[in-house]
């Protein structure tokens, strides 16, 4: 008995409504602690921290930059277990939370190439090279497209769901063997005059900062995702009961208040 | 139990292989892709055999792999249509089995012709002696691996009305490393370098498409293709 209500969180964490009520709660805090976080790190990194001996000022889009590819990569594993968890316990919040990380996981993907192609014309003079992390990075875009694809494909939420975990899951096996494989392929192919390899170490007063954008970074990630989840959240579950209660008390206020205004 | 899993494997394989037998144009058709598009890459680029003699082998892989993507799409989808497909999700047997010995078939059908042919390709694309013998054993075990990785993307995609074009793009990515080795050995060895680790390193890919992709594609059809 006392094994089964030992579980019951977890079960609760699965019914999209107790996540909606509850999460609900946890956005003010959680929006004011993002923005705080990002805009110390950026006022920071773009500010205080020293410029870069070769680079100068260009090499603060770092702070922009590495953080997006942090979380671009982890984005998919993120993506990945939810729709894991959502084929092995049946959970709907789960495969929610799988569609919603696709494609916030796919704009920061975007947003590590462009920085990195514009951070990459003034250090080494050309926008795009076919390095070995670049070219990485592009796959995971392509991998990102795939999942979201799949989803919008399938009518059926529930084929479209069960989908694009098992395509999440095989992206997963296959994400380390394509870094690697990659890797490979370009220490094969290395061009001479190119070096990517960044500063052995990086001064602490460059490094506070990034670590602070990367903080706040996480935390936009889950701001990000908690709201994508709560909008599917709503649109899939917009014919229950709670849904609608919820839509006809919104009604009834902004009735009151245009009343009030009328008036 | 054991005897009920082999007839499973067995006969779908065997069922598969009669169907391509009585369907031989539609055999044809990807290795006669193979060969055709061969004949674009010196109208694009050029007849220069010096030239030809650097792109061979990466072009070669390039083109074997498209033909595989576009065969491809064709491996559950008649099977799906006749409901045969939905037979083989009710059997008492292992899922994975009856679609390893579809996946084999699939292989037998297309890669192994493909592997055939591509002497001929690399003869018209001049490409130099050394890199034959690679090429051929590159192939054999790569298109093996584009096989099982493909299933899994006809799989996700068989009840969809226009999964073709998707499939291409769920199954790209992951085709990338079988890439990479397959035409890596292949240059390594015109180079004169030892050209058996990269496809050593083929062979496990191989090796773990083989023990996964069945798996990946069982699953892949049973939330898919049942409703």
């Amino acid at each position: 008995m006392n094994l089964f209500s030992d579980w019951t969180w977890f079960h609760r964490l699965g019914s999209p409504r107790w996540f909606y009520q509850n999460s609900g709660r946890w956005l003010p805090w959680l929006s004011v602690v993002t923005l705080v976080v990002l805009a110390t790190g950026l006022v920071w990194g773009l500010a205080f921290a020293p410029a870069d001996a070769k680079q100068g000022n260009s090499f603060r889009i770092i702070y922009i930059h590495v953080p997006a590819s942090f979380l671009a990569l982890a984005g998919y594993y993120i993506m990945a277990i939810a729709g894991a968890v959502g084929l092995i316990w049946k959970m709907k919040l789960s495969y929610m939370v799988m569609k919603s990380a696709a494609p916030i996981g796919a704009v920061l993907t975007f947003i590590a190439l462009f920085t990195g192609a514009v951070w990459g014309k003034p250090t080494w003079g050309t926008y795009w090279v076919w390095d070995a992390r670049i070219t990485s990075m592009l796959i995971l875009l392509f991998l990102y497209a795939g999942v979201m694809a799949l989803q919008y494909a399938y009518h059926s939420v529930d084929a479209a769901s069960k989908a694009g975990a098992i395509l999440a899951l095989v992206g997963t096996v296959n994400i380390p063997i394509i870094y690697k494989s990659v890797d490979w392929w370009y220490t094969l192919h290395q061009p001479a005059t190119i070096k990517l390899t960044s500063a052995p170490s990086m001064h602490p007063d460059m490094f506070q900062p990034l670590l602070v954008m990367i903080a706040g970074f996480y935390l936009f990630y889950a701001l990000v995702l908690i709201l994508q989840t709560r909008n599917e959240i709503l649109r899939r579950e917009r014919n229950t009961s709670w849904v609608r209660e919820l839509a006809a008390a919104k009604m009834t206020t902004n009735t009151i208040a245009n009343e009030a205004k009328s008036e | 139990m054991a005897r009920q899993m082999d007839s499973g494997f067995l006969a779908w394989l065997r069922r598969d292989l009669l169907l391509a037998w009585r369907r031989r144009g539609e055999v044809a058709s990807p290795v006669l892709f193979f060969i055709m598009v061969s004949t674009l890459i010196p109208l694009g680029l050029t007849p220069e055999s010096t030239r030809l003699a650097e792109v061979a082998a990466g072009m070669v892989w390039v083109m074997a792999l498209l033909a595989t993507l576009l065969s491809v799409d064709g491996l559950f989808a008649s099977d799906y249509q006749d409901g045969s497909l939905e037979q083989m999700l009710i059997t008492p047997q292992l899922l994975p089995l009856p679609v390893l010995g579809k996946i084999t078939a699939h292989w037998l059908t297309t890669g192994l012709p493909l592997t055939l042919v591509s002497p001929l390709l690399g003869l018209m694309l001049s490409l130099p002696a050394a890199g034959f013998i690679p090429l051929l054993w590159s192939l054999a075990l790569g298109t093996a691996c584009l096989s099982l990785i493909g299933a899994v993307g006809a799989a996700l995609t068989v009840s969809l009305r226009k999964g073709g074009l998707l499939l291409t793009l769920l199954v790209m990515p992951l085709y990338m490393p079988v890439i990479i080795f397959g035409s890596a050995s292949v240059s390594y060895a015109i180079d004169g370098i030892n050209w058996l680790p990269p496809l050593a390193v083929l062979g496990a890919l191989c090796a773990a498409a083989v023990a996964l992709c069945p798996l990946a594609v069982a699953g892949a059809l049973r939330a898919t293709a049942s409703n």
